[in-house]
């Protein structure tokens, strides 16, 4: 913002001249510095604005070596020095760019075809009573964002659905193919179901004798069509933080007996978009009613 | 009901809003008949902790009385009626963290714990009025407040304890303390305290508490200085001497053996080009810190000390001398205070008369006037060291 709000300052700290040109470009950088602030926190393309910030260090570095190459004494020594903690930070933005692509190609794509999630949390009650949990197939909806209902239909089937977020029902059957009491749970979609999915969890004990390591495996046969390009988007926002926010309601339900809501986060599991929120304050007559139905 | 809001950066506007009303079975709605302006509210107004809101709902530093509990509150701990002290991290009790009384890191409290993993590589608690990273819950600088997991935080006051006596449980007195606890102090230690706000105030209290043979106090308002020289601390102006050197002075040579950084990320210690230089960095988001007060307890403290960092931190910092604090060896020890674990024991020490969390107190205003308790308390005009709001 300084470079914004007062950028003779700025210049005139960073031993930058009192340019036409620096004065142009001042601003302009502070400016750059400000939109990568908000795509970070706000874009879902996270490795693509790790990259411009890469970009936009490289932009520091050749104009600071410019300045540096017409400068001496106490103004190099000054360039100098503010030129060295920027290959730093570069060095870091760049590694961060790097790992954001990388892990972007690890997890799936938007388009439809196979996809495999996994997600892992501890929980602090005994792998007996988390198995018994999750085996009641009924309770995955408190804590599964996009699951609606799991009705039983018999020993290892189910009926699943899930509503709203598709954009229109997706139901399907469902089988347990391999169970190990206490310690894993493994089913799959059967019949013609829209989005073919499978799926394994286990549960292991922590090393602190206590507390369970739940471990989550899950797959999509995203198709082509409608249901596929819905379904493809809703988890291509970002499908390991989905999972990954639904093993934390897990452990709050667990843990705590409810999902934690806040003022601006109220909706509880339906809070599946972190992006816009709503302000911190308490929720008016209308927003409460809503809250009620969700 | 009234609330002091967030509304954009170095704005505060006390505006009507709902009343907060039960959303989770172990919420209690308290009605609040003293609430504070803490140091950390100005990293949120000055625009250096993301994800505040227009509307937001600031404060984190409240109590009152209890009006309403959900159904799931234990009846033991707590009931209508209750008068309480609200810590500000909100804690569930239950998980990993708090079993480790690690409160202020609970998993269970946060609804945006995905946003604060990725800014802090693992989640933290809920705290009230504090940003979305840490939840976006509302604030206590309201007349009500709506309490999550109110049969695990709040501190009863069942004493005749006025509540300018125990307002400060909430937050700063227990952060001060946990600045000095982290010091483990021996009876020859030597301990400096940066900045002489209301948390270095109690973090030098507490020092002195727990055994320290001097205390050392580092700021630049003189009002600030005075104040911990009346409590019997060592004032030492970083306008007027060099630090280091003072302290060396003070110190034969060794450096303090404990150092405490009470100061955080929007430090004016260091000198000018380099303050200039965080300045320009956290201006244009590249570094969220303007850590001098944390380079320069590193570089003072004496080889092998502990250096107890309570300033608050949001982001990454620059040019940290990770050299001396490896080849000096150093212990570096910090949190956001785990206040659960110390208000009972803080509430003995005040009852007993060990410390005084009344002596930091220069402004009690009305809560309709918290934007000119900002402006004074920010400007540290009119000597202002603390600033109490009554709803
Ligand atoms: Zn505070
Ligand atoms: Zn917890």
């Amino acid at each position: 913002m300084a470079q914004l709000a007062a950028p003779d300052t700025v210049r005139r700290i960073s031993g930058v001249d009192d340019s036409p040109t620096s004065r142009a470009v001042v601003p302009l950088v502070g400016a750059r510095e400000l939109v990568h602030a908000a795509g970070l926190l706000t874009s879902r393309r996270k490795s693509i604005w790790a990259w411009t910030r890469v970009a936009g260090d490289a932009m520091d570095l050749a104009s600071l070596g410019m300045a540096i190459a017409h400068r001496g004494g106490r103004r190099r020594r000054r360039l100098v020095a503010v030129t060295g903690a920027v290959v730093g930070i570069t060095v870091v933005d760049l590694l961060t760019a790097v790992q954001a692509t990388r892990t972007k190609a690890v997890r799936g794509s938007r388009e439809g075809g196979f996809m495999e999630l996994t997600a892992t949390t501890t929980i602090r009650k005994p792998p007996p009573t988390v198995y018994a949990f999750w085996r009641d197939l009924g309770n995955l909806p408190t804590f599964m964002a996009h699951l609606e209902e799991i009705r039983t239909t018999g020993d290892r089937t189910s009926h699943w659905s899930a509503g709203a977020p598709f954009g229109k029902n997706v139901e399907w059957d469902a089988e347990i193919v391999d169970e190990a009491p206490g310690e894993k749970i493994a089913w799959r979609s059967t019949g013609n179901a829209d989005v073919p999915n499978a799926g394994t969890v286990r549960f292991g004990p922590a090393p602190d004798g206590v507390s369970t390591e739940v471990h989550v495996v899950l797959s999509y046969d995203i198709p082509g069509g409608a249901v596929g390009k819905a379904v493809a988007r809703y988890f291509g926002e970002e499908p390991h933080q989905q999972l990954d926010d639904d093993l934390r309601r897990l452990k709050q339900v667990l843990e705590t007996g409810e999902v934690v809501r806040s003022e601006g986060a109220p909706w509880g599991k339906r809070a599946r978009k972190e992006f816009p929120q709503r302000p911190a304050q308490p929720l008016s007559d209308s927003e409460f009613a809503k809250g009620a139905q969700a | 009901m009234r609330a002091n809001t967030w509304a954009g950066r170095n704005k505060v506007k006390v505006r009507d809003v709902p009343d907060p009303r039960i959303l989770n079975e172990r919420d209690a709605i308290v009605r609040i008949t003293s609430t504070a302006i803490c140091g950390s509210d100005l990293h949120l107004v000055d625009g250096y902790v993301p994800t505040m809101q227009d509307g937001d709902v600031m404060g984190h530093e409240f109590m009152g009385e209890v009006i309403e509990v959900g159904r799931s509150v234990d009846p033991d701990r707590l009931r209508v009626g209750d008068r309480v002290v609200v810590p500000f991290p909100i804690a569930c009790g239950v998980c990993g963290a708090c079993a480790a009384e690690l409160y202020s890191c609970c998993e269970n409290s946060n609804p945006n714990a995905g946003i604060a993993e990725k800014m802090f590589g693992h989640p933290v608690a809920g705290i009230f009025g504090y940003s979305h990273l840490t939840g976006g819950f509302a604030g206590g600088q309201a007349q009500y407040a709506r309490v999550p997991f109110a049969d695990v935080g709040p501190l009863k006051i069942e004493s005749e304890l006025t509540d300018e006596q125990v307002l400060f449980l909430s937050d700063i007195l227990p952060t001060g303390y946990m600045g000095a606890e982290m010091c483990d102090i021996q009876s020859t230690d030597v301990v400096a305290v940066w900045g002489a706000g209301p948390v270095g105030q109690f973090a030098m209290d507490s020092a002195r508490m727990l055994g320290a043979a001097k205390v050392i106090a580092i700021d630049k308002e003189p009002y600030r200085l005075q104040m911990a020289e009346r409590a019997g601390h060592t004032p030492v102006n970083f306008e007027e001497v060099d630090v280091r050197s003072r302290l060396l002075e003070l110190t034969g040579g060794r450096g303090p053996d404990k150092c405490i950084d009470a100061v955080g990320m929007e430090s004016s210690h260091g000198s000018a080009p380099i303050h200039a230089y965080d300045r320009v960095k956290q201006a244009v988001r590249s570094e969220t810190e303007r850590p001098h007060a944390l380079r320069q307890a590193i570089m003072s403290c004496r080889s092998g000390g502990i250096v107890s960092v309570i300033g608050v931190y949001g982001g990454f910092l620059d040019k940290f001398p990770a050299g001396a604090w490896m080849n000096r060896a150093l212990t570096l020890r910090t949190g956001q205070c785990h206040v659960q674990r110390y208000m009972e024991p803080l509430l003995r020490r005040i009852e007993r008369g060990d410390i005084d969390p009344t002596r930091v107190i220069t402004h009690t205003l009305p809560l309709d006037q918290a934007e000119r308790g900002f402006e004074i308390f920010k400007n540290k005009q009119d000597n202002c060291e603390k600033v109490v709001l009554k709803p």
